[in-house]
């Protein structure tokens, strides 16, 4: 075929608009559209009965439809359900056996504390130590007794310390009163050494009663120290002897049980306990059962616990306040040496102290107060070494309960109190669950208070205003569980965040988290994961306003860029940031750019140019070169916009043939393909480079198409070719169909010169020629198909841009109808309309070459 | 020549049951030879009667076999709630301070090798407490159709309370029946051994409350 002169034909877009519109239709704005929000109409209103036809919508009231791809994406994936349930909840420390049954170095022992007490509980009054005698006996025993007088003598032998004695120490100094206490505890000893036994007891007993005495007040803790010291060597001594009378033939084990110890020693360790049991006054019996607590390992397994809680309750049948706390402590005391692990015991203790604590103001306490002459003040701080013992016992490896606690208490806190109040709980929690690293088993619990305060905090401002929220968050230092807590705090945000903001609290918080979650991404990280994270980090961004301070917006946008550089689709989304923001210039400024302004839209532009090539993704990077370049037309930055076309041009033939599309390999052709009509008729407002040949811009893409390396028996080529000629010959009309605002177009540059239309029509030729040659070489083959339809996408192209007056033109676009038809792969009704379509053309003012050509356009050759 | 006779049972409880057998070592201690005509074992059993003035000549008209009674253990929880209204053998009621106390006995069917548990709460009392006691009682009574003598003797005295106790704090009560002073409670037609329990309430007045809790005790 010989080679064709092209001729665009003249274009007047006014009149050609007006005629191809249609008639105007009123639409009717509640007309169904599957793109439109589902909104609900009140069914009421509307007169005649649709039923049934009303309930799909008014059975959704939101205004947005539920996205069902992010409804899919809510809840746990069946991949972190099994993670999940692999984690397997570990044990608290009390049930496993063995050394955790003994208290470790961690708890201040009380022999650290014994000596402080005695240091600071003093005395200058003169004390008396009163051993209750035998012979004393309408003290000794209620006047209620109607007893014969020879059964309470043998009741009471018990009390009594040496039969027909009676010994009351009056008038000691304190010094003196530490001696006479010692000396009873080697008497203790002593007696013990020549068996005996009852002896012993009596004066363990006698001493016990002496802390029922709340005489000379102020020495009472010190009073405590000592003679629970007695009660030690004798818990001690008995223990040791009944261990002892299991060590025929071997000794027993560390950790033996009941089932270990033979009848004698069992019959002997009850003979203590029913002895005890029969002590009459309450004070003595409590401390003598204690002292001997560990005993009950010979017997059974729960003893030790039955005993506790037993003794536990006992002590609320001392009316005294001060009396009952020691007693307390003391329990405490020996429950913590044998079995630390019983919290209940310690926890009830306590409560019962809360519980009973009104007994301080009592009228008894009262009384003995005016009478002994001690303040309130003075009196109170009689109680502390027993409370602070007694909580150091409570809250010993405790973090475990207190985060229990702590989580339920928080929600309550949110809930009828302000930031300030809750800032003080988490102050407290983090006091708490920070020695020993005891956050790391309270994950679960941590994350239910952020979950709670996140419930109820919904002003940002006001949640990061709490000081301590932060340090909070950095308790949470496995980076899993970091990052969930991250993206929950974020996902609150960006649901409940309603107005952008630029409260520098704020973005220096959410700043923080969002680069928690970035630098959590690393090689590892999944795919839907990095997208999720980007997806919130995005939400964070889009929430970022400084207003009209626009160069505050891009400084932010330099720092996001620097802080997020690993998630893309957050790269991606800043550039349209920047990009939107030299357009909102642009509106605010209408247009005219100041010398500020426009320094300003260049700086953005030269924000998107960096920072595109750091995108691994080619069709984001192409897309964005072609935006950002439209943005820097539009805003008048000619050499800026340049540089993004020619950045694009240039990167064009590194497209790889396929591109991963969701993890499938897919052709990236038909993506080529749209991005470069796109760049086409963007390239029509796009004014020459004066030091540049004429169309550089277009030579140049065509001839990377022409170079690049397109599937085998791909038409591709030849489409973008077809795809170009609209764009010469708009290029060459005197008015351009669309233009940018104070921005000159070849249309101006040119002035219609006849050598740029001369220039035009050459590569229109040549690009003819090239479509023709690849046509012919269709015929040979098997491509007579593909042949037919880019025969006819050339003739419409000539039909609708070419001057068909042209004979050559003219004749040319028969052909190309006939080869269309040739092969009867054409669809028939495509056919009709395109001649009917001709026809009607051919009507108009200066076609009526047209109609001429249609007498020659045959519809079908089956043949 | 001096000789020492000791009987060990093998049994460190000394406490056997029907059909068990008793069994054990006799250690016999000579300085010198012992000549012997054989050991021979026998048991005794032995119910020592104290007579007190009031009982005298009663006795002289008692025989009987005394049987040992086997009978179930029910529990039988009791309420019980003491004001100034609910005391008997007052003098003068209006005399009396108001006070109300509460509480309950888990049983009083009880085993003897089981404490008496049970729990008492001061509700309320115009006058301080001094000290709330468990007075264990064991009642004896022998009779015959001429008469009957009855001793109660208190064998255990506890104290669950010392002080102006707490208001409204459930004290607990708990009583292990001493070994040596309680076995099942007795019925014949002529002898009985029985037991009671009193709550006994001392306020700082001195005055005294008693409550009394008849018991039934057995051997499971």
């Amino acid at each position: 075929m010989a080679s064709v002169q092209w001729h665009s034909r003249a274009r007047k877009y006014e009149s050609e608009l007006h005629m191809c519109r249609l008639e105007v239709l009123a639409v009717e704005l509640s007309d169904y559209h599957p793109l439109k929000a589902i909104t609900v109409t009140d069914s009421k209103s509307r007169r005649g009965g649709r039923k049934g036809s009303t309930s799909s919508s008014s059975s959704s009231c939101s205004s947005v439809a539920p996205d069902p791809l992010s409804l899919t994406l809510d809840g746990t994936d069946p991949l972190s359900l099994f993670a999940a349930a692999s984690e397997t909840p570990t044990l608290p420390h009390s049930i496993s056996a063995g050394k955790e049954e003994e208290v470790g170095s961690d708890f201040e022992p009380w022999s650290s504390k014994r000596g402080e007490i005695l240091s600071r509980f003093t005395t200058t009054e003169k004390l008396s130590i009163n051993l209750f005698m035998g012979s004393d006996k309408s003290k000794a025993s209620s006047p209620s007794s109607a007893v014969s007088e020879k059964v309470r003598t043998r009741l009471e032998e018990l009390d009594d310390l040496e039969e027909g004695s009676q010994r009351e120490l009056l008038n000691l100094s304190q010094q003196d009163y530490v001696n006479r206490i010692e000396e009873l505890n080697q008497s203790l000893k002593e007696a013990w050494g020549s068996d005996q036994k009852v002896k012993a007891l009596k004066i363990v007993i006698q001493c016990s009663k002496l802390l029922s005495d709340t005489s000379v007040i102020q020495f009472y803790p010190s009073k405590f120290v000592l003679i629970t010291d007695i009660l030690d060597t004798f818990g001690g001594l008995v223990y040791d002897r009944i261990w002892s009378m299991c060590a025929d033939p071997h000794p027993l084990p560390e950790s033996f049980s009941a089932d270990d110890v033979n009848d004698t020693a069992k019959e002997t360790c009850l003979n203590w306990f029913f002895k005890i049991a029969s002590i009459r006054e309450l004070v003595p019996r409590l401390y003598v059962e204690a002292a001997i607590l560990k005993c009950n390992r010979f017997l059974t397994k729960s003893g030790i616990q039955e005993t506790l809680q037993r003794l536990t309750a006992m002590i609320r049948g001392i009316g005294d306040p001060l009396v009952a706390v020691y007693a307390r402590a003391y329990l405490c005391r020996v429950g913590m040496e044998v079995a630390p692990h019983l919290k209940d015991s310690l926890n009830k203790n306590f409560f019962d102290l809360l519980a009973s604590f009104r007994q301080v103001h009592g009228e008894s306490v009262q009384n003995q107060l005016v009478l002994q002459r001690v303040e309130i003040p003075i009196y109170l701080t009689l109680y502390s070494p027993a409370i602070h013992w007694i909580l150091q016992c409570v809250a010993y490896r405790a973090p475990e309960d207190y985060i229990n606690c702590a989580e339920i208490w928080v929600e309550f806190t949110c809930r009828h109190f302000t930031k300030r109040e809750v800032n003080t709980v988490l102050a407290d929690i983090i006091k708490h669950i920070t020695p020993d690293r005891a956050f790391e088993d309270a994950y679960p619990q941590l994350q239910s208070v952020i979950k709670k305060i996140l419930t109820y905090f919904h002003d940002f401002s006001v949640l990061f205003s709490m000081e301590k929220f932060l340090p909070f968050l950095d308790m949470f230092q496995k980076d899993s569980v970091r990052v969930e807590v991250c993206k929950s705090i974020m996902e609150v945000f960006i649901k409940h965040q309603q107005e952008p903001t630029r409260d520098p609290v704020i973005l220096n918080a959410l700043l923080h988290i969002c680069k928690t979650m970035h630098d959590s991404v690393n090689a590892l990280t999944l795919d839907d994961e990095k997208r999720a994270l980007s997806l919130l980090i995005n939400g964070f961004i889009r929430m970022v306003s400084f207003g009209r301070d626009f160069e505050q917006q891009l400084s932010f946008c330099v720092e996001a860029r620097a802080t997020f550089c690993n998630l893309e689709p957050v790269i991606i989304h800043l550039i349209h940031t920047v990009n939107q923001l030299a357009m909102e210039t642009r509106r605010v400024m209408k247009g005219n750019h100041s010398r500020k302004t426009a320094a300003f839209v260049r700086a953005c532009a030269a924000y998107s140019f960096i920072t595109i090539p750091s995108l691994t993704s080619i069709f984001s990077r192409l897309n964005l070169y072609l935006l950002s370049g439209q943005v820097a037309l539009a805003n008048q930055c000619l050499s800026q916009a340049d540089a993004f076309l020619k950045a694009a041009v240039s990167l064009l033939p590194e497209v790889p043939r396929t591109i991963s599309i969701e993890g499938k390999q897919r052709s990236s052709e038909s993506f080529l393909l749209d991005f470069i009509n796109n760049f086409l008729s963007t390239l029509l407002v796009v004014p020459d480079h004066p030091e540049q040949g004429v169309l550089y811009l277009v030579r140049g893409l065509l001839n990377m198409v022409q170079d690049y390396t397109w599937e085998d028996n791909s038409d591709a080529k030849i489409r973008v070719y077809i795809s170009a000629l609209p764009l010469l010959a708009a290029m060459s009309q005197e008015s351009y169909l669309y233009t940018i605002p104070k921005v000159d177009s070849n249309e101006t540059l040119y002035g219609g010169d006849p050598k740029f239309i001369a220039e035009i029509n050459k590569l229109c030729e040549t690009l003819i020629s090239q479509v023709l040659d690849h046509l012919k070489g269709l015929g040979r083959d098997e491509g007579v198909r593909r042949q037919g339809s880019l025969a006819f996408s050339l003739f419409g192209c000539l039909l609708a841009h070419g001057d068909l007056r042209n004979n050559k033109l003219n004749q040319l676009a028969v052909n190309l109808w006939n080869l269309s038809h040739k092969h009867g792969f054409c669809d028939t009704r495509t056919s009709v309309r395109t001649l009917e379509c001709i026809k009607h053309q051919a009507q108009q003012a200066d076609m009526s070459h047209l109609s001429d050509m249609t007498a020659r356009l045959s519809l079908q050759s089956r043949a | 020549m001096s000789v020492s006779l000791d009987i060990r049972l093998k049994r460190a409880n000394k406490v056997y049951h029907e059909g068990e057998r008793v069994s054990g070592v006799l250690l016999v201690n000579s300085r010198d030879a012992l000549q012997h005509q054989g050991v021979s074992l026998s048991l005794e059993g032995l119910v020592n009667l104290q007579l007190s003035s009031k009982s005298v000549g009663v006795f002289e008209a008692f025989y009987n076999s005394v049987k040992p009674q086997k009978s179930k253990l029910q529990p039988n929880p009791v309420e019980f709630s003491i004001t100034p209204e609910t005391l008997q053998n007052v003098r003068e009621r209006s005399s009396l301070p108001r006070f109300l106390i509460r509480g309950h006995l888990d049983a009083t069917s009880c085993a003897v090798t089981q404490p008496l548990t049970g729990e008492l709460v001061l509700e309320s009392s115009e006058v301080a407490i001094k000290s709330i006691e468990l007075q264990l009682v064991r009642v004896e009574t022998c009779g015959c159709a001429e008469g009957y003598a009855r001793d109660a003797t208190e064998i255990q005295n506890i104290q669950i309370a010392e002080g102006d106790v707490c208001r409204g704090l459930s004290i607990p009560i708990y009583m292990v029946f001493p070994r040596l002073f309680t076995c099942p409670t007795l019925e014949t037609t002529n002898f009985k051994v029985e037991f009671e329990v009193n709550i006994v309430i001392i306020l700082q007045d001195d005055h005294l409350i008693t409550e009394n809790f008849p018991l039934k005790l057995v051997r499971v």
